[in-house]
């Protein structure tokens, strides 16, 4: 007993549990929020009137909040556990993640403020905020993997202090584009199949419509992006480091970058294909379940995001910000974490905290539960 | 090099946007406890009109609760876009209450929040209850995490420096969690929000007064907001962020300089009322002083001294002297990982590195800065006197003028005599703004005070930035600066016209559309 919870105080170990934690923030943001930002993005289409749109608000609008906060959360996270990460990454992609920033910002005003007044050309300015809101991160999370996944710009001087090389525009190329449409079929295929169980009639029609066209999309991009990954762009490899167990220094490895080496962890371990083959089955089942299941289909359907960031993060393990600057400066989870002590406050805390959260945010959403019918915004003052 | 422009650029955004978040956060603080002791009534009492006063003053705390949100996104990922030399090298503890923060505090009020306003008829009275009880508290717990934060910076306990990692690194949690300054920085920072919200709700509720409006409705929630404010203003002023002045050097300056005290005075120290502030020269012209009083406050005893500005620069360069021995002997380590010699010297001088680092500004090598080099930065050592002086005065009016408004409330509201008090109702109203004038000039005595510092004498705010561009800044900046008045704007106009609407007759027939989240649907979910 004592020896395990050695093993699992233990430097190695706490960096690999982090590192999964830091995967749960991710899946539990891509999940939650996904399917809100899928919503939002679907709003111009799917809902055509002013009574439509606030249909489509309410679906969400009782839960968003709690569900962004997973991204606020991760931030937090990686500051806490990674903040060599969270230093180089947000730097580094400063101008994306401004923007990121500015359209999330209008997502609480936009929720909030819509339907307070009733002037049309007032609703229409909000409706357009809750579309940016939704579609920008969506795009630009994906356009980061994609960038993540090719290597960023960056290297550490003698002062350990991280310098970005590359541009903005640099960072909109076609690989980290093609990722940038992934991630966005992906958010609004979750966001049409959540809208399939929360809402009934034509709106539900319409929703079944583009969860069919989102859901090839997502197939062919994520089918692409993968051949692409295997034959297009090089990945890293670490071959010498200072150990698992080593103070974080970021600049104590040497690293080479290869073709296919981001597909080393599956060849190791052939089991890891399920991930992937995760991905494309439940896009699949959501399809297949979301006329007479919606339930189901929407389980179906977190599996594929799940699967998706998964397989983005098993092929970069152990990396977490591989640099095509300078290679052996690109950070991975021995040489980017924070303190031994860090890390265990930090793992005792998450232990308590994310049960609770994810129970006190299912009893939510079994009080808000069933669907938002027009009636249900016409009839009443309770709605959005 | 790092450019000056970047670092004053920065620094710019990061108080505007951190100025910005705080016109809503401490609303959001005092009003959800005034939500949750409203309904509380409600629920022990049946009285209809606690309900309504709950849905009503619910109803503005939605619309400031949504700018605070969307504020305060931009918070928890500005320190690395813009501070990441800052966010690596204190990361390891200033990550920890920030990542806690979200856990235990802002998963649980955004969590809530949503069923406030969407559950009044999907829940029994006493569960709903507890959903507003829960809100108030995560925002609470939320200012909690973020004040350790800001106190690790005014204060830093708990960690040392790390040559191998050459970062700050954590050594106890539980001092960082219990650092005497985060605790009267919580503290003082909550009760200041409760002050905020009793403002807000008893200024609006003598409008109505005046108005002779919603009588009922107001006369109750003006007693409610006197009896909270008045207790809210005597904690701010009585567990006032001053006692934590007595702590760290910085903590020190930070008094001398929002005191303008320049030279040690023999105790009891005068307290300077007001005076022109003469930096260059180190003097204060016209000074109207009252004898005894700031040896007083800052000392709570009449025969410590308090020291004074001169003294403390005179300090710094023996600091600077000793951190420049500290920084040679941290190259040494960096050179020579194995060399114990070296780390015995850094470890005996660690606590002056910090201020090694505040010469490198003038000298990139630290260790060959001459005396003028080591003058200038020893006079780098202290903030901005003149700003720190008044904003403190200011502070403090506010809060006087405050505390007799409420006085005079909790009275006229206990003799049954406010209708006929015309004049107080009149008061209550001019008194709305102030409670927001106090909290930004607190923030800016609080962290203009810090200055040099972001982490007080560990690490200089010039070596804190990101190394970006200056377009990278002007384009940020702009966009916050944008954003933020446009929304200011719109959530201003929403809060004037649903504050002048008033809060719905409960005897007349449920009026339709218009309003979110507020009242009953006509057809509780049928779904």
């Amino acid at each position: 007993m004592t020896e395990l919870f050695e093993f699992l105080m233990s430097y190695e170990t706490l960096r690999v549990i982090w590192w999964l934690f830091l995967g749960v923030l991710l899946v539990g943001f891509a999940v939650m929020d996904g399917f809100d930002l899928g919503v939002g993005t679907l709003l111009p289409v799917i809902a055509k009137t002013d009574d439509e749109r606030r249909v489509l608000i309410n679906t969400i609008g009782p839960t968003w909040e709690g569900n962004q906060v997973w991204f606020v959360l991760g931030g937090g996270a990686i500051f806490a556990a990674f903040p060599l990460v969270y230093a180089a990454a947000f730097s580094g992609f400063f101008v994306a993640l401004i923007l990121v920033l500015f359209a999330l910002i209008l997502r609480p005003v936009g929720f909030d403020y819509r339907s307070k007044l009733h002037d049309p050309r007032w609703r229409a300015l909000w409706d357009w905020c809750l579309f940016i809101g939704g579609f920008v991160p969506a795009l630009v999370f994906g356009v980061a993997f994609g960038n993540l996944l090719q290597g960023v710009p960056f290297r550490y001087d003698e002062a350990l202090r991280v310098h970005y090389e590359g541009s903005f525009l640099g960072l909109l190329n076609p690989f980290a584009l093609l990722a940038g449409v992934v991630s966005l079929s992906l958010l609004v295929m979750h966001g049409a199949v959540f809208l399939q169980l929360k809402t009934v009639d034509t709106l539900r029609e319409r929703a079944r419509r583009w969860h069919g066209i989102a859901a090839l999309v997502y197939v062919a991009s994520f089918a692409l992006a993968g051949a692409w990954v295997a034959f297009g762009i090089e990945g890293y490899r670490v071959t010498a480091f200072a150990g698992t167990a080593a103070a974080s220094n970021p600049v104590a490895k040497t690293v080479v970058v290869e073709a296919g080496a981001w597909f080393a962890n599956f060849r190791a371990a052939p089991l890891l294909w399920l991930i992937p083959a995760g991905a494309f089955a439940g896009a699949l089942l959501a399809w297949r379940l979301a006329p007479r299941r919606p339930g189901w289909a929407f389980v179906a359907s977190a599996v594929a995001v799940t699967a998706t960031i998964v397989t983005a993060g098993t092929a970069m393990f152990p990396f977490m910000l591989p640099s095509n600057l300078a290679p052996a400066h690109g950070l991975t989870l021995w040489d980017s974490t924070s303190s031994l002590l860090t890390l265990r406050w930090m793992f005792w805390m998450t232990v308590i905290f994310l049960p609770l959260i994810v129970l006190y945010t299912s009893w939510v959403f079994r009080v808000m539960r069933g669907p938002v019918t027009l009636e249900h915004v016409r009839g009443s003052d309770a709605h959005y | 090099m790092i450019s000056d422009t970047v670092v004053e650029l920065s620094r710019l955004q990061f108080a505007i946007t951190v100025l910005y978040h705080f016109l809503f956060v401490p609303l959001t603080l005092g009003l959800s406890f005034l939500l949750a002791i409203m309904e509380s009534v409600y629920v022990m009492t049946g009285n209809e009109i606690y309900k309504q006063m709950t849905k009503f003053w619910g109803k503005l705390f939605g619309i400031n609760f949504a700018l605070g949100v969307a504020t305060g996104i931009t918070m928890e990922f500005q320190f690395g876009t813009n501070w990441s030399y800052y966010s690596q090298y204190v990361g390891d503890i200033f990550g920890t209450p920030l990542a806690i923060e979200g856990l235990m505090a802002f998963f649980l009020e955004s969590t809530f929040v949503g069923l406030f306003f969407f559950g009044w008829d999907r829940l029994s009275k006493v569960k709903h209850l507890m959903v507003t009880w829960l809100v108030a508290l995560g925002s609470n717990f939320s200012a909690l995490w973020i004040l350790v934060a800001n106190g690790w910076m005014q204060y830093p306990v708990g960690a040392e420096f790390n040559p191998d990692t050459l970062r700050m690194e954590l050594t106890s949690f539980s001092q960082v969690f219990f650092s005497p300054v985060a605790q009267v920085k919580f503290v003082h920072t909550v009760s200041a929000g409760y002050v905020t919200g009793a403002c807000f709700v008893l200024g609006i509720s003598a409008w109505y007064l005046l108005k002779r409006r919603h009588v009922a409705f107001a006369q109750r929630s003006f007693a409610i907001a006197s009896a909270f404010g008045l207790a809210a203003t005597l904690s701010v002023i009585t567990l006032g962020d001053e006692s934590g002045y007595e702590l760290g050097h910085v903590q020190k300056v930070k008094l001398a300089a929002i005191e303008a005290m320049w030279e040690t005075h023999e105790p009891p120290a005068p307290f300077t009322v007001v005076g022109f502030i003469d930096q260059e020269n180190m003097t204060t012209n016209h000074a109207i002083e009252i004898p005894w009083l700031m040896g007083l406050i800052a000392t709570r005893s009449v025969t410590e001294p308090v020291t004074g500005l001169k003294d403390l620069v005179a300090e710094h360069e023996v600091r600077i002297r000793s951190g420049m021995q500290a920084y040679a002997a941290l190259q040494k380590v960096r050179a020579d990982p194995a060399d114990a010699q070296a780390r015995a010297a850094l470890l005996e001088r660690q606590r002056d590195l910090g201020y090694g680092l505040l010469v490198k500004r003038y000298a990139p090598n630290v260790v060959d800065a001459t005396d003028a080099q080591i003058a200038q930065a020893a006079r780098d050592g202290i903030p901005p006197v003149a700003p720190l002086f008044w904003a403190f005065r200011i502070m403090v009016g506010c809060g006087v003028l405050m505390l007799i408004t409420f006085v005079l409330s909790l009275i006229s509201a206990s003799r049954r005599a406010i209708m006929r008090q015309r004049w107080l109702l009149k008061l209550a109203v001019a008194t709305i703004p102030l409670p927001w004038i106090a909290s930004e000039m607190g923030w800016i005595v609080a962290e203009l005070g810090r200055q040099p510092w972001t982490v007080a004498e560990v690490l200089p705010t010039w070596m804190s930035v990101s190394s970006l561009t200056v377009g990278d800044l002007i384009f940020s900046l702009t966009g916050f600066v944008l954003l933020y008045t446009a929304l200011l704007v719109v959530e201003m106009y929403l809060m004037v016209k649903f504050a002048r609407k008033g809060p719905a007759d409960p005897d007349a027939p449920p009026r339709h559309a218009e309003v979110i989240g507020a009242d009953a649907p006509a057809e509780p979910s049928k779904a």
